[in-house]
């Protein structure tokens, strides 16, 4: 052979192999080791007791629910490999996956799902309580199906279904016992891709792979570690050192962002909020005048350019929100009256108001709650003083600590305040709660505390929610989104993104609406 | 009075204090004739680095630095000063009673002093804030609450001392008022340490003022040199001036004040000093 044949074959080798490679990284491979920052660290793993981020996340791998969503919020199979609802909306009936086997070899079955639901869940969860007392009647005809029978419609019942909502729980070992001090809380028993090996608080928590997970030749990693990272520099370069291979929610601080996004060994990804869907927005007190008006509001909406706090305090992190209803939603629409940032036009309404400048330049004096959750919140404050004071609005912010931040909204003392709210993949089930007048409850955050009272808005959320029909319902959140925005009852500010760091060996992360909180059991890791 | 100012010409780190004082001092006074418009405003685009368009460059929301600066130092000094003025007048009334009646009052008021001694400043000056609302006011008590005790015990001393000399006794003799010899005999003559000390604490205020806007407790709607490192402590990879000239700014405030303080020493106590040589 001659030495440019020798060569000519080399080439052709490296080609091959190349191509080879390429194949390999599509098919999924068994093996690997997962390290993943989780901050804070979770008070517990049981996701029937604790609903917060850290928890969900950790939760996740080891309890699972009857479906899973798709980026768009459509259902897919999870627990439940197929589902039906009547016409009339009143009855789910799910049918379930069949050898699907609790971490301690129980097999799992209908009658799991209905203790869950019936008796577990409706003890334990102040979010699926509500959704699941709607429920006439919960029955397991035989053991691989359960069926719902509704005492009315109520179309969101189909996207109750994601672990942090509705944790299918084992009932041989919870049924009698006091849920809460059970000793099982702490040695969980779920039937996710993965098992608990071993927590060491304060230092790590340490999963290995499920070997009898229902789905066959799934999970694919062998062991995920959540490494507890308090400190934010320190998440910071253990992204970038490699130590870690994924970050998600704040880890990592906005401001380091644009320069973690540059490096060659990790990926950015802002998909897996969907089904959370936090909106930021500037609410309003109602009660005090001039709040009161409906052209005061509009001008402050005019005034405030969401793409400048878009670029400049969240680094480009999100979107400018159109209105009450994330645009990740299904029910979103974005056909409603805009308001672009023009200080002019904010000037006119102010004037014909009759709020006109005084010799200060002022027109009318406010207070605005600083939002304590960072630096984020305090610089988007400080922008919005300077914005309304442009149009002589004189804003005086107020700091304090979370706790007296929220003793004054919730007692309804305050004129202004930034609001971050998540969406929980319906209006049904995130939304109509901040504007309903039968939400208005006193010392009761998150609730409708701006004390918005539209009768037209009552009777299309109420109507809305038990509509079956998609269509009517459909055109029923339209024109709730529409009066809304026009009555502009909050200024919404901004659909958040969360920065979600994924290390590049590693695929298949993030395959769902609820992102890193899903099981992982299609995640791999490519052989170098 | 010309011996006093030869003195303190004689410490040649004390004049190059005073002269960055009375810098400082000037831009206070008339920087914002200069720079009129609020610090906050956005003057343009955001990260803007300094020595161009903007002297000192912008920070992440386009804030002019230098007007920040500017501003900040009228914050800055204004509480470096009201609040040494209030911890000093409680501390001469507290240490003069205790040093001049003795006995009982002493023991009593010098407990109470202890009391607060005790207390970690800085973090006292920290719950102090955060229970009463950051802002202006509540900053200026909290500094002056943890910096009074310092005082009381320095003057309580030099009252001690004074009390037994001739003129105070002959003043006693002559029927004078409590009130008349605390204050118009003995306080005049214990006035130089009193000056020496309060020159220092106004430095020690402006850090403490820096450190409280730093952590994010500060007054959120006057600017201030310490919120401005702590507002740019996280954008410090990309923009190294929006935290470098405010630290500068405390920095050369702060050690101005030190070395006016010493000269002043000097200039007050000759033979202390010429002792210390």
């Amino acid at each position: 052979m001659s030495r440019i044949s020798a060569i000519r074959a080399m080439l052709a080798g490296a080609v091959l192999a190349t191509a080879a490679s390429a194949a390999a990284a599509q098919t999924p491979q068994r093996g690997g080791t997962m390290n993943i920052i989780i901050s804070p660290e979770p008070p517990t793993l049981m996701l029937g007791i604790n609903q917060t981020t850290p928890t969900a996340i950790v939760g996740g791998k080891i309890y699972e629910s009857l479906l899973r969503y798709d980026f768009d919020l459509k259902p897919m199979p999870g627990l439940a490999k197929s589902w039906t609802v009547s016409p009339d909306g009143l009855t789910y009936t799910f049918k379930l996956q069949q050898g699907v086997k609790w971490h301690d070899g129980k097999p799992f079955t209908a009658d799991d799902v209905v203790f869950s639901a019936k008796t577990y869940l409706t003890a334990v969860h102040p979010r699926s309580r509500p959704i699941f007392q709607r429920c006439e009647e919960i029955s397991a005809p035989d053991p691989e199906t359960v069926v719902f029978k509704l005492k009315g419609p109520f179309a969101p019942f189909i996207m109750a279904w994601e672990p942090s909502t509705a944790p299918i729980v084992p009932k041989h070992i919870y049924e009698g016992t006091d849920f809460r001090a059970n000793p099982a809380n702490n040695t969980p028993i779920g039937t996710g891709p993965f098992k608990l090996k071993e927590w060491v608080r304060g230092s790590h928590i340490h999963f290995v792979r499920n070997d009898d997970y229902w789905q066959k030749g799934k999970p694919y990693l062998d062991e995920i570690y959540y490494r507890v990272l308090p400190d934010a520099s320190a998440r910071v370069v253990a992204m970038e050192t490699g130590q870690t291979h994924l970050s998600a929610f704040a880890d990592i601080e906005t401001f380091e962002v644009p320069r973690l996004k540059a490096l060659p060994n990790l990926e950015l990804t802002t998909k897996g909020y969907e089904y959370l869907a936090q909106i930021a927005w500037l609410d309003f007190n109602l009660r005090n005048p001039p709040f009161n008006d409906k052209r005061f509001r509009q001008a402050v909406y005019h005034a405030i350019d969401r793409n400048f706090m878009r670029d400049r305090i969240w680094f480009g992190l999100g979107k400018p929100a159109t209105g009450p209803i994330h645009s990740s939603i299904p029910h979103y629409d974005a056909n409603v009256p805009k308001y672009p940032f023009d200080p002019k036009k904010a000037e006119a309404l102010l004037d014909a108001m009759g709020l006109k400048r005084g010799a200060d330049g002022v027109r009318v004096k406010v207070t605005m709650e600083s939002l304590p959750y960072g630096d984020v919140y305090v610089r988007a404050g400080e922008y919005i003083r300077q914005a309304l004071g442009r149009v002589g609005i004189q804003v005086t912010l107020r700091s304090s600590d979370v706790a007296t931040w929220g003793d004054r909204v919730r007692n309804w003392d305050y004129d202004m305040t930034l609001q971050v709210l998540s969406q929980l993949g319906h209006p049904a089930l995130g939304v109509s709660r901040l504007y309903i007048s039968s939400n208005i409850r006193k010392g009761v955050l998150f609730s409708n505390v701006n004390g918005y009272s539209n009768p037209r808005i009552d009777e299309l959320f109420d109507k809305a929610a038990v509509t079956v029909d998609p269509v009517e319902a459909q055109k029923m959140y339209s024109e709730i989104q529409r009066i809304l925005v026009d009555d502009v009852p909050v200024a919404w500010l901004l659909e958040l993104d969360f920065p979600t760091f994924i290390d590049k060996r590693f695929r298949n992360v993030v395959t769902s609406a609820i992102g890193v909180r899903d099981n992982f059991a299609d995640a791999y890791m490519v052989a170098k | 009075m010309d011996g006093f100012a030869r003195r303190f010409a004689r410490n040649k780190g004390a004049v190059v204090g005073l002269a960055v004082l009375l810098a400082v001092l000037a831009v206070a006074a008339f920087g914002p004739l200069v720079y009129p418009d609020s610090p906050w405003d956005m003057a343009g685009a955001p990260f803007r680095p300094p020595f161009g368009e903007h002297l000192l460059g912008t920070d992440t929301l386009g804030r002019d630095v230098a007007a920040g600066i500017v501003h900040g130092a009228r914050v800055s000094l204004l509480i470096g000063f009201v609040a040494t003025i209030v911890a000093v007048s409680v501390g001469v009334l507290v240490g003069a009673v205790a040093g001049y009646f003795g006995g009982r009052v002493d023991d009593a008021l010098m407990r109470l002093t202890e009391f607060f001694q005790t207390i970690p400043s800085f973090v006292f000056a920290v719950v102090l804030v955060a229970i009463f609302t950051p802002g202006i006011g509540s900053i200026v008590v909290a500094i002056a609450v943890v910096s009074w005790p310092a005082v009381a015990r320095l003057v309580r001393g030099e009252f001690l001392t004074l009390r037994t000399r001739e003129f105070v006794q002959a003043s006693v003799v002559l029927g004078r008022s409590s009130l008349h010899i605390i204050f118009v005999e003995i306080l005049p003559n214990a006035v130089s340490p009193i000056i020496v000390s309060g020159s220092l604490m106004v430095a020690t205020a402006i850090l403490v003022e820096s450190s409280l806007s730093f952590l994010g407790l500060g007054d959120p709607n006057m600017m201030s040199w310490g919120y401005m490192i702590g507002a740019s402590r996280s954008v410090v990879r990309v923009a190294w001036w929006t935290s470098f000239f405010p630290g500068l700014a405390i920095l050369l405030t702060v050690l101005a004040l030190n070395l006016v303080g010493e000269g002043l020493a000097d200039a007050l106590n000759p033979r202390l000093s010429r002792e210390g040589r």
